[in-house]
Formats: C-alpha cells, sequence, structure tokens
C-alpha cells in the first residue's frame, strides 16, 4: 500500500518550505523516524523524519524546490494491501485495512464515530491544500458526498484510492478549479498526484456562506460560475440547487485535461506587449552585434545644477528629474557624433544617419515594457523636454502611448536606476543603434580634488551596434555623456 | 540547610566553562558526568538499588517520550513541542522529591515532572495537538496544567501556598520556571509575596543557559540562584544534569517549606540540547562545540555509567528499560494518531462551572450554524 506524506507545518502558521536535500533515495527502505529530507523554512531548516515504515517509491519534488504545506512530498509503500478499497462512508479506508502498519503506528480501533479524524495533521489534510486558490486538489467523485467532508478520513489514503473511478464525474471544488485533472489523474500512475497540484487560474473569490460553500461542492457545483442572488451578491442555497438542477454540460465540456506540468509551474499565453517585446528582443539580438562599455560618474554637480534649475520659474510645474539631464546630455553628445544617432538599412546595403534625433523613454508599465520616442528632441529647450518627458512616461504608464510615438526611434535611454540597480547591458531597440542605461545614484566615497568625499555617483552603460559603432566612437560618445554629468559647465563648449 | 555561599571556587564540573558568567561558584553535585558518586557537606542521599534503577528508567522513558514527541511534530500530528531533552534530570529529580500530597505548577516543558506525577504522556500530548488544555486532572495528579505564559504560574503556586497555609495542611508546592522567567515581573512580584508571607513554596529554576535565543548573561549580571538573597530566603545551585543532587536539593527544600521555613530557590544549573521549541532553530544563536560540550555532561549517561560500575543495574536491566522505551513510544504514536477530534461545541464546556446565559445562547449558535451544513453532508 502506498502512503504519501505531505509537508508539515513544521513552525507555527508557515505556508512552505524549501526542500534542502533528500537523506533517501528511490527504493530506500525506511524505518518510522528515519530522516528523510530536510526543509529549510522561515524560521528554521529541520530534518523530517519518516511517519511510516516502508520503501521509497517516489520522491514528488527535487532538492532545491519550495513546496507549499499540505503538498505530498513522498511515496512509500508499507507494504499490505496493494488496492485499497473504495472509501466508504467516512471511513478510514487506507488505514484500516491494512494490517501491516504497527509499526506505522497508525492502525487500530476506529475512535468514537468511525472517525480518527486528527485536528493539526496539516500532512493528511486535503482541506487545507484546497483553500489555496492558486492549486488544484484531485478531483474527488461527486455522489459520494459524505466521504468527503468533516472527518480527516478520506485525507488518509493515497490519492489513488479515489482515482480508479473514472466513471465518475469530474466536479469543481467551492469555485475552485480542481476537477480540470480528473481524466489525466485517473489514468495516472503512483505518481499522479504530484501533477495534479497543478496550479489553476487564479480568479476573485465568490461570496458564499461556507454551509452553501459545501453544498455546491456536494452537488458538483461551480461558484464562480454562478451570479449570487443574496444581498451583494451573495450566492444563497436557492442558487446553488437551482444551478444543480439546471444544464451542467458547459462544466462538464471544460473539464479537458490540460498538458501534463509540474507542480508550481504556471503557464502564461504569450501575447500582447510580451509577443511584442520579445519578438522585438530576439530581432535585435540576433542582428545587431552588440557591444556595451561602462563609465562611473560623480554626477554631485549635475545635482545641484538640477536643484537650481528646479527653482527657475520656468520649470515651475514640470519635473525636474535626473533623467532629464541624462537625455540633454545625450542629445548635446550626439551632437558631436552624429553617427551614433543612425541605422543599418540591410536591404540597402546603406547607413542611415538620422537628420533628427528621436529619443525613446524605456518605460515599464502594467502591460510590459514599452519604449515611446520623443519627436525631435534635439530641437527641444530643457523645459521643453521636461514637459515632454513626464508626458511621455504618464501617457505610456496609463496605457494610452499612440502607434506612432512607439515607431520612429533613433536612440533610447534605459533608465534601470528607477529600480535600485546600477547597471546592465542593455538591448538595442530594434533599427537603432545606441541605448544609454542609467543606473542608481548613489551616494559613494569618492576622490574629489584630492581627498575621500561623499558625492553622489552613478553609473552608465551604452550598448551599441559594431557594425556602424566602432569602440572609438561608441567609447568617445560615453565620455562625453558621462563629462557633461559630472560638470554640467562643459556643455558651453559642444 | 546551608544557603550556598558564593564560594569563589571554580569548579571543574557543569557550569565552569559556561563561557558567560565570570566566577562559576560551586554546584551541589553527588555524581560526576563520569558517574562516580561524591559526597557534599550539605546534602546527602541514600537510595537503595531499586530507587537508582527506577530513576534510570525514569530518564530513559521520558527522553523516549520527547523524542517521539519531536518526531511526531515533524511529521503534522502535532502543533509544536518544547523539548525537554537535556533537562530530564533536573525534572524527575524534582518530581521525585515531592510528596503525594504536594502540587507542582509546571511550565510547558515539564513533561519528566508530569511523568513522576502520574500523568499520562498522552494527556500531555493533547495539548500539543490542539485537542484540549491539558488532558489530566491537576487535583488528583498534584500537578497543575502547563502555563504557557511565561512565570504567570510563580503566582498561581505563591497563591497556592498561600492556601495552603491557610488550611494548615503540612505539603509544599513547588514552582517550576527557567532562566528566562526570571526577568518577568510576576515571577519578582511571586518572590516577593512568597517570602513576605513565608509561603510553602519552592521556586525551582531550570536555568538551561537560554530565554529561547538570549543566553543567561544577557539577563543577570550575578549567577541565578545569589538573587534569592534579595528576597530573603535561601539560594542553591544545583547540578541540573546529576539526578540524584536535585533530587536531594528539592527534597530538602520542600522539607524545609512544609516545616514551615519559607520559601527557597533552587537553580539547577543544565542545558537545553534540543530547540526551545520545533519552531525554533538553536544554530542559529549558539555554537555546535557548545552542544558537544554538554554533551559530555549527560544526564542519563552518568547514571548509566554508575549503575554499571556498581554494579547496581545489569545489560538485562537495560535491554528491558529499552524495549519498554520502544513500547512506549509506539503506544504515544498510535495513541496520538488515533486520537479523537474534540466535538466543536467542546469550547464552551470548561469555560465556566455554570455556564452563563450569553455563552449558553452562544453555543445554541453554534451549533445551529453547525447544522445548517448537515443537508448536505448526511
Amino acid at each position: 500500500m502506498l502512503r504519501q506524506f505531505k509537508l508539515p507545518d513544521v513552525g507555527e502558521g508557515l505556508t512552505e518550505g524549501e526542500i534542502l536535500q533528500w537523506l533517501v533515495a528511490v527504493g530506500d527502505t525506511v524505518t518510522v523516524n528515519q530522516p528523510l529530507c530536510e526543509v529549510e523554512t522561515a524560521k528554521a531548516a529541520v530534518e523530517l523524519p519518516s511517519p511510516y515504515a516502508g520503501t521509497v517509491t517516489a520522491l514528488l519534488h527535487d532538492a532545491g524546490s519550495t513546496v507549499d504545506v499540505g503538498t505530498p512530498i513522498i511515496t512509500i509503500d508499507v507494504g499490505g494491501d496493494a488496492a485499497p478499497a473504495p472509501t466508504g462512508d467516512g471511513g478510514e479506508t487506507a488505514d484500516g485495512a491494512g494490517g501491516e502498519e504497527v509499526a506505522a503506528g497508525l492502525i487500530g480501533g476506529a475512535a468514537p464515530g468511525g472517525r480518527t479524524a486528527v485536528l493539526v495533521g496539516y500532512g493528511p489534510r486535503n482541506t487545507e491544500a484546497r483553500r489555496r486558490p492558486r492549486r488544484a486538489a484531485h478531483a474527488a467523485p461527486a455522489p459520494a458526498p459524505a466521504a468527503d467532508y468533516g472527518s480527516g478520513g478520506q485525507d488518509r489514503p493515497p490519492l489513488l484510492a479515489t482515482a480508479p473511478d473514472a466513471t465518475a464525474k469530474p466536479v469543481r471544488h467551492g469555485g475552485l478549479e480542481v476537477g480540470r485533472q480528473a481524466e489525466a489523474h485517473a489514468a495516472a500512475e503512483a505518481a499522479a498526484p504530484s501533477r495534479a497540484a497543478e496550479h489553476g487560474h487564479r480568479r476573485p473569490r465568490p461570496l458564499a456562506k461556507p454551509p452553501v460553500r459545501k453544498l455546491a461542492k456536494d452537488l458538483g457545483v461551480d461558484l464562480t460560475a454562478l451570479t449570487g442572488s443574496g444581498d451583494g451578491g451573495v450566492i444563497t442555497r436557492a442558487d446553488v440547487h437551482a444551478a444543480a438542477a439546471g444544464p451542467s454540460a458547459a462544466s462538464v465540456t471544460e473539464l479537458r485535461p490540460v498538458p501534463a506540468a509540474t507542480a508550481g509551474e504556471q503557464r502564461i499565453p504569450v501575447k500582447g506587449v510580451r509577443k511584442h517585446t520579445a519578438a522585438a528582443m530576439v530581432a535585435s539580438a540576433f542582428t545587431a552585434p552588440h557591444v556595451t562599455e561602462f563609465l562611473t560618474v560623480d554626477v554631485t554637480r549635475m545635482l545641484k545644477l538640477r536643484s537650481r534649475i528646479a527653482a527657475r520659474p520656468e520649470f515651475a510645474g514640470v519635473k525636474v528629474s535626473p533623467l532629464l539631464f541624462v537625455a540633454k546630455a545625450l542629445l548635446l553628445a550626439a551632437g558631436r557624433h552624429p553617427m551614433v544617432n543612425s541605422s543599418w538599412d540591410e536591404a540597402a546595403q546603406e547607413i542611415v544617419v538620422h537628420g533628427q534625433v528621436n529619443l525613446g523613454i524605456a518605460a515599464a508599465t502594467p502591460r510590459g515594457l514599452v519604449v515611446p520616442n520623443v519627436k525631435d528632441a534635439g530641437r527641444l529647450s530643457l523645459a521643453e523636454l521636461a514637459g515632454a518627458l513626464a508626458q511621455l512616461t504618464e501617457t505610456a504608464r496609463a496605457g494610452r502611448t499612440a502607434p506612432e510615438d512607439m515607431t520612429g526611434g533613433t536612440i533610447t535611454i534605459t533608465n534601470v536606476g528607477v529600480f535600485g540597480v546600477d547597471t546592465g547591458t542593455p538591448i538595442l531597440n530594434p533599427g537603432e543603434s545606441a541605448i544609454l542605461a542609467f543606473g542608481a545614484i548613489r551616494e559613494l566615497p569618492w576622490v574629489h580634488k584630492g581627498k575621500v568625499r561623499p558625492r553622489q555617483v552613478t553609473q552608465l552603460a551604452l550598448s551599441f551596434d559594431h557594425r556602424i559603432i566602432d569602440g572609438e566612437l561608441g567609447s568617445r560618445f560615453l565620455a562625453d555623456v558621462g563629462a557633461l554629468l559630472s560638470d554640467p559647465g562643459t556643455a558651453l563648449a559642444f | 540547610m546551608s544557603v550556598s555561599s558564593a564560594t569563589e571556587v571554580v569548579d571543574p564540573v557543569p557550569g565552569a566553562g559556561a563561557p558567560h558568567l565570570p566566577r562559576q561558584p560551586d554546584l551541589v553535585q553527588l555524581l560526576t558526568p563520569e558517574g562516580e558518586r561524591v559526597e557534599h557537606p550539605d546534602y546527602a542521599i541514600d537510595l537503595d538499588d531499586q530507587q537508582l534503577r527506577e530513576l534510570y528508567r525514569d530518564l530513559v522513558l521520558v527522553r523516549r517520550w520527547d523524542v517521539e514527541a519531536t518526531a511526531l511534530q515533524r511529521q503534522g500530528e502535532l502543533g509544536i513541542w518544547a523539548s525537554l531533552l537535556g533537562q530530564e534530570a533536573a525534572q524527575v529529580g524534582a518530581g521525585r522529591a515531592l510528596q503525594p500530597g504536594d502540587t507542582a505548577f509546571p511550565t510547558y516543558r515539564e513533561h519528566g515532572v508530569a511523568w513522576t506525577r502520574g500523568v499520562d504522556p498522552l494527556h500531555v500530548i493533547s495539548l500539543f495537538r490542539g485537542v484540549d488544555n491539558g488532558g489530566w486532572d491537576p487535583v488528583a495528579t498534584g500537578f497543575n496544567l502547563y502555563t504557557v505564559v511565561i512565570g504567570a504560574q510563580c503566582l498561581h503556586a505563591t497563591g497556592y501556598a498561600m492556601g495552603v497555609q491557610r488550611d494548615g495542611s503540612e505539603t509544599a508546592v513547588l514552582a517550576f520556571l527557567g532562566d528566562g522567567a526570571t526577568s518577568q515581573g510576576e515571577v519578582n512580584e511571586a518572590m516577593i509575596w512568597a517570602a513576605s508571607f513565608s509561603a510553602p513554596v519552592v521556586f525551582f529554576c531550570q536555568n538551561n543557559q537560554y530565554a529561547i535565543s538570549v543566553p543567561l548573561e544577557r539577563q543577570s549580571r550575578v549567577p541565578l540562584y545569589q538573587r534569592a538573597a534579595g528576597f530573603g530566603f535561601p539560594g542553591v545551585r544545583v547540578d541540573g544534569n546529576d539526578v540524584l543532587a536535585v533530587l536531594a536539593v528539592t527534597r530538602a527544600a520542600l522539607v524545609a517549606a512544609r516545616d514551615g521555613q519559607g520559601p527557597t530557590f533552587i537553580e539547577a544549573f543544565t542545558y537545553r540540547m534540543g530547540a526551545h521549541t520545533t519552531s525554533d532553530d538553536p544554530t542559529r544563536y549558539r555554537l555546535a562545540s557548545e552542544l558537544e560540550e554538554w554533551k559530555l555532561r549527560d544526564p542519563i549517561a552518568r547514571v548509566k555509567a554508575y549503575l554499571s560500575r556498581s554494579g547496581t543495574a545489569d545489560q538485562d536491566f537495560f535491554d528491558a528499560v529499552e524495549a519498554e522505551a520502544d513500547e512506549l513510544a509506539v503506544r504515544i504514536r498510535r495513541g496520538t494518531t488515533e486520537m479523537p477530534d474534540p466535538p466543536g461545541t467542546a469550547m464552551f464546556d470548561q469555560v465556566y462551572a455554570e455556564q452563563t446565559p450569553h455563552l449558553a445562547a452562544q453555543q445554541a449558535q453554534f451549533e445551529a450554524y453547525q447544522a445548517s451544513f448537515g443537508e448536505a453532508s448526511e
């Protein structure tokens, strides 16, 4: 007989643990209390002793994986009956059936009421797992409600105990998608329960009282598909009965097996901005040979200038950010080195040097990465540029960037510093030949006028297309940007 | 009995190597870590062979119970477990010093004392499984229910002792506490009351060196037993891993209490070899070398060594105790997993001797709520 050991809550109120290492392997014979694995939780690293004596038949999670409390982690064959008897009326099938479990300490007469339920046995409880909206548990046959509630009885037998009943209609439990795996499960082998822990989609929890949830679960009604008729949209007992009486074909046809997935895995369709981003990155990374150079810059003076400028009347109401100065420095430097503002035209076998700078700003939005650009940014005054940047990012974050604002870019800035990151190796926006990454500004000890002083320091990283831009040009351009930021007065010389 | 005045002798036995106490005073010791019987000028003990073997059996069975309970917690069968590993001698020695009419007020770790009072291990485990609040009868066993609030039981014990005093009963009260509890207000309050009324209470402090993760030197600038002098009653430090010394010292203190000489503070110098509870990871705040050092002072090994060396017990006896421990472990495991859940209404049963109308209404409401599941489930 196969027994599963579920990850218990070894602390107080822990929800998950990481399996650091397995101390047993498939085929090993284990005794009660023999250490099985080492688990690290938020509180401690502990060894889990085996509750069973027998032979290890499966390790359900690899070392290094993080497992939710209540998830089976190991299967142990404890001998005895090979085929578990069908679950009876709240009965304790597996425990009662096997006579070989003296060592496991789990046999014996049933407790009063035919129950051998446990109160804190986190491990054995399926109900614990079901409460988590992210995960689907195995399907229980709908017509056997009594076996499904209250006692921990049905929790004890291996999950396979319910699986062979292929005639049972898969159901959804309490609004959670627990039935999706039902068909696959029925055909599955002993290791199947780990696959059954596939994540369902997140969805809002329907409003219903616990007794109504229980009723819905027993009748196989999906609460998420109902509209509540009670106050505030609460689903009532009558709603559930009505749904159970009506056609249920719709919910049944949905219950197709999904591709086998391992526990903890989530599958997200590639679409929208993600799809676009992926295509653009692949196109860029595998056509333009990237070179990235780095420069660390003392921007203390730039920040002082920023304070003075922000106080000027024409800048009232606009955000004077460090990014604004980086953009201005880039525009000035690009004026000196027009080749960085160019494109490779593969078809025509020409390098296109653009007449104006359409400055792209990479923006993280709720929908993903977008790179809108400021058209002819080189002609804008500092105040106009500040306004344009603010509007650009605001529009992008609101998801309202017009398509024409996202095309025609000629050079890009990505502000990774806002995420607290020092630097990176940015990938070119397709069609452009340079991109500048602007890191976090940090107060660091820095040699200034021969003494170590706390100074405001940042890192710049420039990636460029080596087909167009040689190391010399790239270096000069980056050095100019850096010089303008460390000593803004240099701009007078440009 | 004499107060062990701080003789500034550095003792080569347990406690001497503890890094946090600058000067280690005398420990009362009757059995060295190597299992050699030694004499002490103030404390003597004379046990027959049978009694010695019984003490050994107590120690082994209590440890086995503790190990099994820790495993059961790791298997999800208990919500939490507070291990006594390493403190068996302190608890068994103190527990066996009690007379039948005496009353003990435990913390939540006194499984060894529970054992000596005849409390069924499963009645203790049911508490840690969340089935009840302790399954034993405190009056019949002379062992009060576990107290989780740190130090609160010292007030209960002192109040109880004052009651015993007023009843004219010639019994004593044994209050258990840990080193961390000595920093609690109610412990100090209890000692002041006990001293003021010369209450027949003995404060038995198991100094296991850590208040969860806080080492003793962060809590006290003086050895704990010296604090008793400030309250005006005797304080004595005993080797908490020496069951004979603990038994002798506790007996003497209880006799003094029964004779109307008032309270005594006993500091049983010991070491918690396991975690504070199963939710704790001691490797985060103490070194493995410290544990190894204390393993050499194991409370059971020294008794076994003494029994074999003196010919008091043979291998058959040790094997029999081992077999009994195995049986106990199986019984505990089976009893735990088969423990029935209490009905949902059990929480209303033991709040008041006579239920209040308000509570009765709540219970009726709860029963109706539970019954509303009925339509679907049965």
